[in-house]
């Protein structure tokens, strides 16, 4: 694990090391206190220039109004139906094409990486005009299906690229023992490559569910009836009124952070080993 | 004419003998093919037309008379040059605090995997919650920074979002935030790679720490950071929701936009729908030229036969 040498650092280096490592862990934690902080604030305390963290008379109030008297319970429900949909075909379509990426030299595979690349570039502006009249021919405008298909192309990029660099660093001799032992091609890659790809599956999954949990453009462009609205939709709609649901977008995003900073602390071990841009192996 | 026939047999072949391969690609390539492609193909047609709210029904082509329009408006200029300007300093921040972060972590340190989970957290806030957050800490009377700034530094409150400059700076600061933990993991991941032995050996060689870092750390770290950073440069390019949602559309005076989001005043505030198009070609097409050289350099497409 060490940086650099076998030689202990100094106790001033490692004092100055801390200080920097502080400051910053201070910056990067700050303002998700601060939220939780304004969630806990009274009605008429909303408007203070207090910079205490918890709050005087704390009170839950504003999570009991968002829960009962909005409709969060429903956004909630809409974001999860949502999410996982997009992360189920997210992680099937891109474990598969990575794959073929990986270990077939056919004659798409250096212009389907390109166009897979290129998405990236395209400003999410020029798709959406287009999107938004072809969703409505297909009278797919203003439905689920609509947005998880919008969903799953727009994180489909990086997917696919992230699961071909991982798949790259695992030896094709594996496979090919399996297909000497009789295995199909399709075999060797479900039952040998794919278990041994789970860190760079478990990335894919966080990022198509993280993707879709947090996009707010595509859905307010899509989705119109507000029964089906998902909860950046929702959340946005406090927020713009700042004088009375401040506390209520507070509590709400807490509500919705913390599963998904609870999911990715949880996932960060293998966020390192496999988060691969492939990259290093040419 | 026969090279065609050639090319087209060619292929046809590969289609039989690497079918499988077509076959784990297409569901995929469908689905992209349907949500980008298509609406790709008629962006470029609108491009060409003079489709606006005044001609939305009775459109027609003009050929590349909106491209014209694009590079002929001074604010195209101002705008692009703020693009600019905004990916360069967010993409610099994120890549050395990212890089010196992991540095710093990449050492056996007590309390190390707190704080490097600590140090993730902002990655892992919905980002268009990071960007409402932070547009209500840099609310004048009430917001955090400002308070922190008069009780503890003793410094003026800054007139963050009313303002051009601060409203800008305060983009920047929101999106720095957010965005360092992405380089700092990638980093972390290249560091762990880098074979212990060459440090051992630059030691008994007598290389110095800084010689080491200079000489060994940071050239290795580059082919890992190169891809992150290039693919960093796009998405930062082309960050609408901290723009957006930050300045609440582009506030004040429509002074804080970048590209993406000035192009999306233009379709769904004013309605110029073949302007907006042809300007997204202009964003596109910068990009491109940009990644062409990414792509050469990464040499990301290949496999491992």
């Amino acid at each position: 694990m060490a940086k650099s040498g076998l030689k202990k650092d100094p106790w001033w280096m490692t004092t100055l090391i801390y200080a920097i490592l502080l400051i910053f862990t201070v910056i990067a934690v700050y303002p998700i206190l601060r939220v939780i902080s304004i969630s806990l604030r009274p009605g008429n305390l909303l408007h203070t220039t207090s910079l205490r963290l918890i709050p005087k008379n704390a009170t839950l109030e504003s999570y009991k109004i968002l829960f009962t008297q909005k409709p969060f319970l429903r956004w909630l429900f809409n974001s999860t139906i949502v999410s996982g949909m997009v992360t189920i075909l997210g992680v099937s379509l891109a474990s598969t094409a990575g794959y073929a990426f990986s270990r077939f030299n056919f004659k798409w595979r250096e212009f389907g990486m390109i166009s897979v690349i290129t998405t990236q570039m395209f400003p999410v502006t020029m798709l959406l005009i287009p999107l938004f009249v072809m969703l409505i021919h297909l009278h797919l405008y203003d439905t689920f299906l609509g947005l998880v298909i919008a969903y799953s192309a727009t994180v489909l990029p990086f997917c696919i690229w992230q699961m071909k660099g991982y798949y790259d660093t695992i030896p094709v001799s594996l496979e090919e023992a399996a297909r000497i032992d009789g295995s199909s091609q399709f075999g060797a890659f479900y039952r040998i490559v794919l278990p041994l790809a789970s860190p760079a599956l478990v990335i894919t999954a966080l990022f198509s569910f993280m993707g879709s949990w947090s996009e707010y453009l595509v859905a307010a462009v899509i989705l119109n009836d507000r029964a089906l609205f998902t909860l950046p939709l929702g959340l946005k709609q406090f927020q713009s009124n700042f004088d009375t649901e401040w506390g209520l977008y507070a509590a709400g995003a807490v509500v919705v952070s913390v599963p998904v900073i609870i999911l990715f602390l949880f996932l960060s071990r293998w966020l390192i080993s496999g988060l691969t841009l492939g990259s290093v192996k040419g | 004419m026969t090279t065609v026939v050639a090319t087209i047999q060619d292929y046809l072949y590969d289609l039989k003998k690497n079918r499988t391969a077509y076959y784990y690609t297409l569901p995929a390539f469908l689905v992209m093919g349907f949500v980008i492609l298509y609406p790709f193909l008629y962006n470029i047609v609108l491009s060409l037309s003079n489709m606006s709210l005044t001609h939305f029904r009775d459109w027609r082509f003009i050929g590349f008379r909106q491209y014209v329009t694009v590079f002929s408006e001074p604010l195209f200029y101002w705008v692009l040059l703020k693009t600019i300007i905004w990916t360069a300093v967010n993409v610099f921040f994120h890549v050395t605090i990212g890089v010196s972060l992991a540095l710093l972590l990449n050492r056996p340190l007590f309390g190390r995997s707190i704080i490097r989970t600590l140090l993730i957290l902002p990655w892992a806030v919905p980002q268009y919650i990071t960007a409402l957050t932070w547009r209500g800490m840099f609310h004048y009377r009430y917001g955090a920074i400002n308070l922190i700034l008069v009780k503890y530094f003793g410094v003026h409150q800054i007139q963050w979002l009313s303002t051009p400059i601060g409203a800008f700076a305060a983009v920047i600061i929101t999106n720095v935030w957010l965005g360092f933990p992405f380089m700092m993991v990638i980093a972390l991941g290249g560091l762990q790679s880098i074979p212990r032995e060459l440090y051992e050996a630059a030691e008994v060689d007598g290389a110095g720490r800084w010689q080491q870092l200079k000489k060994i750390t940071l050239p290795l770290l580059k082919p890992v950071m190169i891809p992150a950073i290039s693919l960093g440069i796009i998405w930062t390019f082309n960050n609408f929701n901290v723009i957006w949602l930050v300045s609440n559309g582009g506030q004040p005076a429509d002074s804080t936009h970048i590209l993406v989001s000035y192009v999306y005043k233009a379709v769904f505030n004013y309605y110029r729908y073949g302007y907006a198009a042809a300007l997204s070609m202009v964003i596109f097409g910068i990009l491109l030229l940009f990644s062409v050289k990414f792509i050469k350099q990464t040499k990301g497409t290949k496999g491992v036969y």
